[in-house]
């Protein structure tokens, strides 16, 4: 079973995947349960949660304000069934209360609210933004001299507001590091492949422009994730960005590059038919 | 009664930040490119190492201080208040005000008293803008004095904070040894027949208007409501039943600015007679500061006249 005391500590690559299996089981029951939310880039982003939270970050669920931790800034907050499995498996709250996602009165609120659940960095759920809040973190931490990192998950499609230039540009001239971007590229948006609606590539190249660290990577290879990460990490006065490339829809077969599940919960039998498949 | 032009309040706001920089190291200041205009620039040369020329994204500028006040610094930034106010509204709803982060957002060139810039520079909408975010506390300082206290409560307040400063010198209302709290309005001048209610640069029209009116008899109060939100209901709800008749000046569109939240405390508390200076739902234009208050209503002339409307 996948509880916290087994894998805060050195987790194997099983434990890791039985983790995200666990998760992509929580992120299907609990857009079920609501009858809404985003499984599909809740899915696409499951590895690199679950590396960030289980195998890379300095973080204490029983300390979350603990001034030297690490951060994660969920940037699209549209995945927050996927934070809240994570957070939940890593001992912030009870995972019990998944199953109130989305539902009134629950922490568990549709975006995540810092304001209501421990071990989240920021509220989102308007795109473009956690990038920026990153950077202040990021220059706080240099300020105060301490040694944490940022990191910023973000989606491919919020490449498209204006703030993540402005952002990216800025973190660049002004040389912060300790900061890594991990963009969760599942190739779709909510209208329509991001080739269809804004096509951003080259994606690399534009972020290696605006003079940052950048590495593509396979988002669901445990092993590429920790690398890369490592990578990034070491970088000296410069940011990092981890463009993953990521199955929309990952691990549910009916779910996979089907952007009809970008917002759209599964019904009760299609819920049934992706558990036979994460069993 | 003299007119004597003190600091304008940027100028206040530039100097007092770096007397606080000094004693809380916390303290963090963020510009977009006018900091030789917002006079941010006085704590950029003192404090170099914490002050931060985003460039001109008044949108990513906003984010970056909700970073840095989520892990514990107390971030001041500033632009003009229509490029901030209306850039990065929408950070300041989402990053800010939302998750009620410690972060002040100080705009400076308030309203149309910045003159020949003309009206893509003017903010007219920024009160209305500040005054619909939750959680936050907004203050228009009328004079330097105003601004150094109010600065200072400003960064002792947990939560955010929308302050909005001017352009041109400001006429001295107050003094070194004056008391502001913030939440409570400043009774200027006592009056038994009507009360001028403004905030801003509108404080010294509204303070000429009552002279003006004392010469044709009628006995004006005059109250500075420095901070609009939280709003000192207390105060006006007196002067209203007092006096039966309150006149709301404010150097900014009258759609949504001090006047609409008068009137809403009014009219549920202490029913009145009202009348109301504000810029008539029009952009402004290049010219003399005095000449623009003077054709888009904010004069103390205009003041006078919305005050004896209400004797009809």
């Amino acid at each position: 079973m996948t509880t916290r005391e087994n894998l805060l500590q050195k987790p194997s690559l099983e434990q890791l995947k039985a983790v995200a299996k666990q998760v992509r089981r929580d992120i299907v029951m609990m857009t079920c349960e609501a009858g809404s939310g985003h499984p599909g880039g809740s899915l696409s982003g499951t590895e690199i949660l679950t590396a960030l939270y289980f195998g890379v970050m300095r973080h204490d669920p029983a300390n979350p304000k603990c001034a030297d931790r690490d951060r994660m800034i969920l940037s699209k907050g549209h995945a927050s069934p996927l934070l809240y499995s994570v957070l939940a498996h890593a001992g912030y709250f009870d995972p019990s209360m998944l199953p109130t996602f989305r539902k009134f009165g629950s922490p568990l609120q549709g975006h995540p609210d810092m304001r209501k659940l421990p071990g989240i960095e920021a509220s989102t759920g308007s795109l473009g933004q956690g990038l920026s809040i990153g950077i202040g973190l990021a220059l706080a931490r240099r300020l105060d001299q301490k040694s944490f990192y940022t990191y910023v998950v973000m989606s491919d499609g919020e490449t498209n507001e204006g703030q993540t230039w402005e952002a990216a540009a800025m973190a660049a001239h002004h040389r912060v590091d300790h900061l890594v971007a991990i963009l969760d590229y599942n190739k779709f948006q909510l209208d329509d492949a991001t080739s269809v609606i804004c096509n951003m590539e080259p994606m690399k190249a534009k972020w290696e422009s605006f003079g940052w660290h950048a590495e593509e990577i396979d988002g669901h290879d445990f092993g590429q994730i920790f690398s890369a990460v490592d990578r990034a990490r070491a970088q000296k006065g410069r940011p990092a960005i981890l463009i993953a490339h990521t199955v929309k829809g990952k691990g549910v077969s009916f779910m996979e590059n089907n952007n009809h599940f970008h917002g759209v919960a599964p019904t009760r039998e299609e819920a049934q038919r992706a558990f036979k498949g994460l069993a | 009664m003299e007119k004597k032009l003190g600091k304008a309040t940027r100028d206040a706001y530039g100097l007092a930040l770096a007397e606080l920089g000094r004693e809380n190291s916390e303290i963090v200041v963020l510009d977009a490119d006018l900091s030789k205009s917002t006079k941010t620039v006085e704590f950029a040369k003192v404090f170099p190492e914490r002050f931060f020329n985003v460039g001109i994204m008044e949108a990513h500028m906003v984010g970056v201080a909700a970073g840095l006040a989520s892990a514990g610094k107390i971030p001041f930034i500033s632009s003009f208040s229509c490029f901030l106010m209306c850039k990065g509204f929408e950070q300041m709803r989402m990053s800010v005000a939302f998750p009620e982060l410690n972060v002040k957002i100080v705009v400076s060139h308030g309203g149309i008293s910045i003159g020949e810039d003309g009206a893509s520079q003017m903010s007219i909408e920024d009160f209305a803008l500040a005054l619909a975010l939750p959680n936050f506390v907004s203050m228009v300082p009328a004079d330097e004095y105003a601004t150094r206290e109010l600065i200072r409560q400003a960064a002792a307040h947990k939560g955010p904070v929308f302050m909005r400063t001017c352009r041109p010198k400001a006429p001295l209302i107050y003094g070194p040894d004056s008391k502001f709290q913030m939440g409570k309005g400043v009774r200027l001048r006592e009056g038994r027949d009507v009360t001028l209610v403004a905030t801003g640069l509108l404080v010294w029209e509204a303070l000429e208007a009552s002279e003006t009116l004392k010469k044709e008899g009628i006995d004006a109060g005059v109250i500075d409501i420095h901070t609009l939100k939280p709003l000192d209901e207390d105060l006006l709800v007196e002067a209203a039943r007092k006096t039966g008749r309150v006149v709301v000046a404010e150097e900014h569109q009258i759609w949504g600015g001090l006047g609409s939240a008068v009137a809403r405390v009014l009219s549920q508390k202490a029913p009145c007679k009202m009348g109301f200076a504000a810029i008539q739902d029009v952009y402004g234009e290049s010219g003399p500061a005095e000449t623009l208050f003077d054709k888009y209503g904010l004069s103390s002339p205009h003041i006078v006249k919305a005050a004896k409307a209400l004797f009809n």
